[in-house]
């Protein structure tokens, strides 16, 4: 199996730790002169997002996690998984709602999406920085008034509601950026 | 322009380089008015250190016909007491060290010490002549004092547990206590000590709960370490768990560690030999170690107190820097 030792401590790194899979997201070392030197982490729990510290003495090894980034294709939703293919095998895989949490909101068919896997099975999903759904339903709004000032809220194809500029009608297709789930422009000749 | 075309640019700006300038000619100031002359000694060596938490780097060369591999200096130390048992009287230096140490706000591979020694001094002694070293670079006010505590008083004080009673279960349950979690390798998790050794439990308790304290202090003194932490200290002669080793820290982080120096060839022998032995039991790098030093100490040294300080962490107190790598001109990455 294979494994890390702490001196190959770095962000990024997928570990084991109590049979979950963690992303280092810091990692900080402390050496007293004449003594045992230590790593600080501060890991990220893979299926849960919850951020836990922990303490090595240098000089450990601790067991890597078989997880990969893998970029996919989202193909349809039966109801229970979302299937992705991946674009040069054609492999498909299901990945279920736990993968999947909020990320439904932004998966549109034959968007390419990141897929995590570890050992094999979606862990999560991450969708395109950017997106571009069709609005279904806003409220219309007074004629002429385009300031834009306040904004409204519209709904997306996808389920999604984001905050558009009141000139947005309904059937108009918009550019979002999922990370902070705001609008970014229109979409011309769609 | 890609910024790796920028890599050649010195990181410490002019301002910081010409602080350091001043930092040396003041040391060397303070030192030639008091009778300590400046020495020199070999970077490289034949020998090396073989304390068990330093890991040295190493040389080749082929000068007299045969690779051999040498020692980079982890300290001048074992240079400088035979310089002593040669008769130098009392002496200084400023040098470049080498350990394998990560790069991080507080460590670079290659870093500048300067190390002195006093014959006839204790380790007290020595300690006041820190302070007045402090006081002429300006860092501390004319008639300033240091705070100092023994390593008992310093953990009673910050950590609420005496380190010489404390057990290995003791000292667990202050850490899970404190909210710390410490990762116990699988193999270890049904030994009672759960593969820690009381020392590394102090030394978790020490960088983990007492120097985040520290950070909020000024410059502490912490003497009279445990005996199993002596390093190149004496051991006490009414108490034999105390060694006459002590730190000078400052803001929370080492600057300088000293000791009244172990004279005797025989303990010194022996606790090469100890470290040897842990080396090899950890499979950590076989070190050859200096049979001169032994000779040097056979042949007779005089009672003596000596100290290393590190310059570099001293001109990040001096420069109010937050980061070593910024007083370097150029840190290892850009080496």
């Amino acid at each position: 199996m294979a494994s890390y030792s702490t001196s190959e401590f770095r962000g990024g790194l997928k570990i084991m730790l109590d049979n979950d899979p963690y992303v280092i997201v810091e990692n900080d070392i402390v050496k007293p002169g004449k003594g045992q030197a230590f790593n600080r982490i501060k890991v990220r729990n893979l299926k849960t997002g919850r951020t836990i510290d922990r303490t090595f003495k240098s000089g450990e090894s601790v067991e890597a996690a078989d997880v990969m980034d893998t970029g996919m294709e989202y193909l349809y939703n039966d109801g229970e998984f979302w299937h992705f293919m991946d674009p040069d095998t054609f492999e498909q895989i299901a990945a279920s709602k736990d993968a999947v949490g909020e990320t439904y909101k932004w998966l549109k068919e034959q968007d390419k999406c990141e897929v995590t896997l570890w050992n094999g099975v979606p862990l999560t999903v991450t969708p395109p920085n950017f997106v571009e759904l069709k609005v279904v339903d806003t409220d219309p709004g007074l004629k002429g008034d385009t300031s834009g000032g306040g904004g409204k809220p519209a709904t997306l194809e996808t389920g999604a509601v984001v905050r558009v500029p009141l000139f947005i009608q309904i059937d108009e297709m918009i550019k979002v950026d999922t990370r902070s789930a705001e609008y970014v422009s229109r979409v011309k000749d769609a | 322009m890609p910024d790796g075309h920028k890599n050649w640019r010195a990181v410490a700006g002019q301002d910081i380089l010409q602080q350091r300038a001043a930092m040396f000619a003041a040391i060397r100031y303070f030192f030639s008015g008091r009778g300590v002359m400046e020495v020199e000694t070999p970077v490289l060596s034949h020998s090396g250190n073989p304390d068990t938490s330093i890991e040295s780097l190493t040389s080749h060369c082929s000068v007299q016909g045969q690779v051999q591999q040498l020692y980079l200096q982890t300290s001048p130390e074992f240079a400088m007491k035979r310089l002593l048992a040669s008769g130098s009287g009392p002496i200084y230096q400023i040098c470049k060290a080498f350990r394998e140490d990560p790069c991080t706000d507080l460590h670079n591979p290659e870093f500048t010490m300067l190390e002195w020694y006093r014959p006839g001094f204790d380790h007290f002694q020595l300690m006041d002549e820190i302070t007045s070293l402090l006081r002429h670079l300006e860092l501390l006010e004319e008639n300033e004092t240091v705070k100092s505590l023994s390593y008992q008083q310093l953990f009673e004080h910050y950590a609420g547990i005496n380190p010489f009673q404390a057990s290995v279960d003791d000292l667990f349950s202050l850490v899970s206590a404190k909210g710390i979690h410490v990762h116990i390798a699988s193999e270890n998790r049904h030994k009672p000590d759960k593969g820690f050794s009381l020392d590394e439990l102090l030394d978790l308790i020490l960088t983990h709960i007492i120097e985040p304290h520290l950070a909020n202090e000024g410059f502490v003194f912490v003497h009279s370490y445990p005996a199993s932490q002596a390093s190149l200290a004496r051991i006490n002669d009414q108490n034999p768990q105390i060694a006459e080793r002590f730190e000078l820290f400052a803001k929370g982080v080492e600057l300088a560690n000293g000791f009244n120096e172990l004279t005797d060839n025989t303990e010194q022998a022996r606790r090469f030999q100890a470290d040897s032995h842990f080396r090899e039991q950890k499979k950590l790098m076989e070190i050859k170690h200096d049979q001169h030093l032994i000779d040097a100490l056979a042949f007779g040294l005089e009672p003596c107190a000596g100290v290393a300080l590190g310059l570099d962490r001293l001109l990040m107190l001096i420069t109010g820097s937050r980061s070593i790598r910024e007083v370097l001109a150029f840190p290892f990455e850009r080496a």
